[in-house]
């Protein structure tokens, strides 16, 4: 990264780099639970979808869910991860009204992923997050306090889901780098299909890590851990504000404690939730419940030979097949449905167009409409029909701007709406003729103007060539011809 | 005909195929004798008016093919029965009724017994004297206020006094082998994988064993075939090919090799423990076993790593018993005072120790010192027996170093209570296979019973050893009834 892409806070004369780790909770994509086989479907009735071994009935027993192990997999083979082919579920004990074993089953030492990576392509070039782990655990129930005034109400609807927990290693700098790496993660698993990477949803949520140096130290400095951080922007706003609330610390002489905090979002500022000397005993063992996790070689070959393009390789494929530029191919492989949405396009279309028209008029008619590309109003086999009347010269670029506009509306066939509104572009050397005589014709004075070297107005006359052919002169023709006319 | 509730469950069964007794007139035989026992105090709830009525049942359509037609059988109060209260013989669970059945009883139900009701035994089945639960001491019948040996000392209590044809019980350091012992009874503790833990209150999840406890070696073997069964609820049940255990059942050991280790001969055992196990070697020797000196060096300590492993799994296991979501509550004005006094309330001494134990090995700091330690003195002790299991075929050890004891005795010494399983645990901790066989009586007349501890999934050959000491040794328990009230 160039010196001056360098994310430091400053304090009289001195410079502050931020260093932060993500320890991410993503819900794992999978008809039922981790142990069970109770529905993982959001937004039941509370408790309705509760087995007897989610809400930890005595003698109950977890059961591993293949399916889930083979997510998991999945997942870490697209991190370029290593496939642990032992590993180990834990208990992590602890007492909680939403958590009914009194444990959560989790990998601590010996985790089913190991070491890994995540490419993020910033505006100044690639770089590279190493990943530290993934493993599985279960989620907790749900504790509402805010329904009963005088108890606290818990759903065990979530109790039991599988999560993955990747945690990155402390290569982040700043909340743009945080920005760009949960994207890419998300964009990964949603290739993937381990992950549905919904946020509003908490199938992603985050714990991050935060610690601050001055510039060219080499030793990290203490680090707080923010809890349970659910959208992006409240995790650049916790890294901000936990950042400068560290380094003020720091500017006064004071240390810094190691602790776990919460970010209040109304506030913007992280608060102390416990401190190292309060940090739960988690008592970790092995759950004599489940045996060692053992994976074959042929389930990792097997997994690995079901892995669809990823982003990265995409992106290659893009740049030197389609010819597209770093940035363009970035924008295009960004989401899965994206770059299906592009891919089926080009299928019957010239892809130079097909790149500009999606990611200029698609995109912005999807933002303005906030849409997602899997409910854009305009269908990839229309879009193809007005790409190739564009590229045909059936119609301008101009007109088909219009055209577009109406395909908005129900998703309209252009051919069908430049036939209705008679929107053909006009290419017939004969007729352009007759009209660019007539804007001679009836401009005789700026004429002689050219004539005497007032080359600008050129444009003018392109201009009133257009307006005569009511917008749908071909204007490479009128060009041609007028340049012909006039020079001649 | 003799008397209906001292039959075997092989002599219940024959008469009910041959149409000489009905479902139902056994049944009430025994639900006659338990009204008459109460001062043993075996149940703690028991189900008679449902199953005298599916006695009737059985009888207006019984199928005589399947292996306990008919048959009414106690079980511990540790096995959740469906619709039937499981306390685990604690006030935690003082009102818990499950909707669901264990696997083990569900085997039991499907080869057509009836449930008779439920049988007393240490809280959580953390005890050697049944002094723990709940609802009070058991006495065992052989002798009056003596302990029936624990956990499952209800169960052996009822099979010893004819309260039930035989029973299930379970064994996490000698749970069911120790009161078998203690009331001249027959105990097994199959291959840990052997029977599903699915449905029983876990006490030790990585030694908890469901087994059969009987009056005789063959009912043990028929109960034995019908409860063990490969069960893909239960994560660590092992599929591997059952015998037919009854079928199969030789008293013909000619050749085998049985290892007498040298490190059960512990210090102050009594002369008559040493003698009961002569005899078997010599008894063992006459059916044609060649005995074997063998070694099994750390021995002395499986009781220490018990004590880490089996509380340090149950701290865990007993925290789901936090008064949120079934069991017994104690209000409070936050959450964790209703978690304190609901756990202070609901959990008896002995349950507190060992939770309290667990919670301090596992702790961060000790964990390593501990735990960790113990988990590798584990694979020792296992690797003791395997490399004597390359010698010999089975181990031929006592049950316990002592008969039972009297009521109140070592309440107040939990270290010589847990002294008891000294040579029941280290199985449970290899997850072998081990029988107790009653092998004769000390001074007191009090029974005492000898061990045979097999290879893993060896249940056939321990079974078989033990059907022809047993014939030898002609063991009989002489109870007297003492405890009836008419």
């Amino acid at each position: 990264m160039s010196k001056n892409s360098e994310y430091l806070i400053e304090r009289e004369n001195k410079q502050y780099e931020v260093i932060i780790g993500l320890e991410v909770h993503a819900q794992v994509t999978s008809e039922s639970k981790l142990f069970s086989q109770s529905s993982t479907k959001f937004g039941a009735e509370p408790n309705t979808q509760v087995s007897l071994v989610d809400a930890a009935f005595p003698g109950m027993l977890p059961v591993i869910n293949e399916f889930c192990i083979e997510q998991a997999i999945k997942t870490g083979i697209g991190l370029k991860a290593k496939i642990n082919k032992k590993s180990v579920f834990d208990r992590k004990n602890y007492f909680y009204a939403d958590l009914p074993q009194g444990y959560q089953i989790s990998q601590y030492k010996y985790p089913i992923v190991g070491e890994g990576k995540v490419i993020l392509d910033m505006p100044n070039g690639q770089k590279e997050i190493g990943i530290e782990r993934l493993h599985l655990e279960q989620d907790a129930g749900k504790s509402i306090h805010d329904i009963d005034p005088n108890n606290t109400l818990v759903d065990l609807n979530r109790s039991g889901v599988a999560l993955m927990e990747i945690v990155s290693k402390p290569d982040l700098r700043s909340p743009d780098e945080v920005n760009v790496y949960i994207k890419k993660l998300r964009s990964i698993m949603r290739y993937l299909g381990t992950c549905d990477g919904n946020m509003q949803e908490g199938s992603l949520r985050a714990d991050v890590n935060v610690s601050v140096r001055l510039k060219g130290e080499t030793e990290f400095g203490t680090r707080c851990e923010i809890k349970n951080v659910n959208s992006i922007k409240f995790m650049q706003m916790a890294i901000i504000s936990e950042a400068n609330r560290q380094i003020d610390l720091l500017e006064e002489g004071k240390e810094i404690d190691q602790e776990t905090r919460l970010f209040d979002t109304k506030r913007n500022e992280t608060r102390s939730m416990r401190s190292k000397e309060d940090a739960h005993d988690y008592r970790y063992f092995p759950d004599p419940d489940l045996l060692p996790l053992e994976i074959s070689q042929e389930l990792i070959e097997k997994i690995k030979s079901d892995i669809p393009e990823l982003p990265d390789e995409k992106k290659k494929r893009f740049i030197d097949k389609f010819n597209l530029s770093p940035y363009e191919a970035t924008i295009l492989v960004s989401d899965i449905e994206t770059s299906n949405f592009f891919e089926e396009v080009i299928k019957n279309s010239d892809v130079k167009l097909a790149t500009n028209w999606i990611t200029g008029e698609l995109f912005a008619v999807l933002n303005e409409k906030n849409l997602e590309i899997s409910q854009s109003p305009v269908s990839t086999k229309n879009l193809s029909k007005l790409i190739n009347i564009i590229k045909d010269g059936t119609i301008s670029g101009k007109i088909a701007k219009t055209v577009f506009e109406q395909m908005i509306d129900g998703d309209q066939d252009p051919l069908i709406i430049v036939k209705e509104k008679g929107l053909k572009q006009e290419s017939d050397p004969k007729a352009i003729e007759e009209l660019i005589d007539k804007v001679i014709e009836n401009n005789s004075d700026k004429v002689a103007e050219y004539k005497s070297g007032k080359d600008k107005l050129f444009g003018f006359f392109v201009g009133q060539a257009m307006k005569e052919s009511k917008g749908k002169g071909n204007p490479q023709l009128i060009n041609k011809i007028l340049k012909e006319k006039l020079n001649g | 005909m003799s008397d209906i509730t001292s039959q075997s469950l092989f002599e219940l069964t024959s008469n009910i195929k041959e149409k000489k007794l009905s479902s139902e007139e056994i049944t009430k035989a025994f639900i006659d004798r338990a009204k008459n026992s109460k001062k043993l105090n075996v149940y703690v709830t028991d189900n008679f008016e449902k199953a005298i009525d599916q006695s009737k049942k059985f009888d207006s359509n019984p199928n005589f093919d399947l292996k306990l037609p008919g048959i009414p059988i106690a079980v511990k109060d540790l096995f959740c029965t469906n619709g039937v209260r499981t306390t685990a013989g604690s006030k935690i669970l003082n009102n818990f009724v499950p909707t669901y059945e264990s696997t083990v009883t569900q085997n039991l139900w499907s080869q057509g017994a009836i449930l008779l009701g439920k049988l007393n035994c240490d809280e959580f089945a953390m005890g050697s004297s049944n002094e723990t639960s709940f609802f009070g001491n058991v006495q065992n019948p052989v002798g009056e206020n003596l302990v029936p040996g624990g956990s499952s000392g209800g169960s052996s209590a009822a099979v010893a006094a004819n309260l039930t044809p035989v029973t299930i019980g379970t064994d996490t350091g000698g749970s069911i082998r120790q009161p078998a012992s203690f009331t001249g009874t027959v105990g097994l503790k199959p291959t840990y994988g052997s029977c599903s833990r699915y449905g029983i209150v876990a006490f030790a999840s990585s030694l908890d064993q469901a087994g059969p406890m009987t009056k005789n070696v063959r009912d043990c073997s028929m109960l034995l075939e019908v409860i063990s069964s490969f069960d893909q609820k239960d994560s660590t049940s092992i599929d591997y090919k059952r015998n037919y255990y009854s079928k199969e059942l030789s008293k013909d050991i000619k050749g085998k090799k049985i290892g007498i280790p040298k490190e059960y001969r512990v210090d102050n055992m009594p002369d008559e423990i040493e003698q009961l196990w002569k005899n078997g070697i010599l008894y063992a020797k006459d059916c044609g076993a060649e005995i074997i000196d063998i070694s099994l060096p750390h021995t002395n300590y499986a009781l220490p790593t018990y004590y880490i492993v089996a509380p340090a799994e149950a701290s865990s296991n007993l925290a789901r018993y936090d008064g949120v979501k079934y069991g017994f509550r104690s209000p409070g004005q936050n959450l964790i005072e209703m978690y304190e006094k609901t756990r202070s309330e609901g959990f008896g001494d002995e349950v507190k120790r060992r939770i309290m134990i667990g919670t301090y090995v596992l702790s961060s700091g000790y964990y390593d010192a501990y735990y960790l330690k113990a988990q590798k003195v584990r694979q020792l002790i296992k690797k003791d027996f395997d490399d004597a299991f390359s010698k010999v075929d089975a181990i031929l050890t006592p049950s316990t170093p002592s008969s039972a004891f009297k009521i109140g005795e070592k309440t107040n010494d939990p270290v010589s209570m847990y002294l008891n399983d000294i040579f029941t645990v280290p199985i449970n901790l290899a997850g072998l296979p081990g029988i107790s066989i009653p092998a004769g009586k000390d001074k007191n007349n009090y029974p005492l019973g000898l061990q045979v501890i097999g290879k893993p999934f060896d249940e056939q050959n321990i079974l078989n050893i033990s059907y022809a000491l047993e014939d030898k040794i002609n063991f009989k328990n002489d109870i007297s009834d003492w405890w009836l009230s008419e």
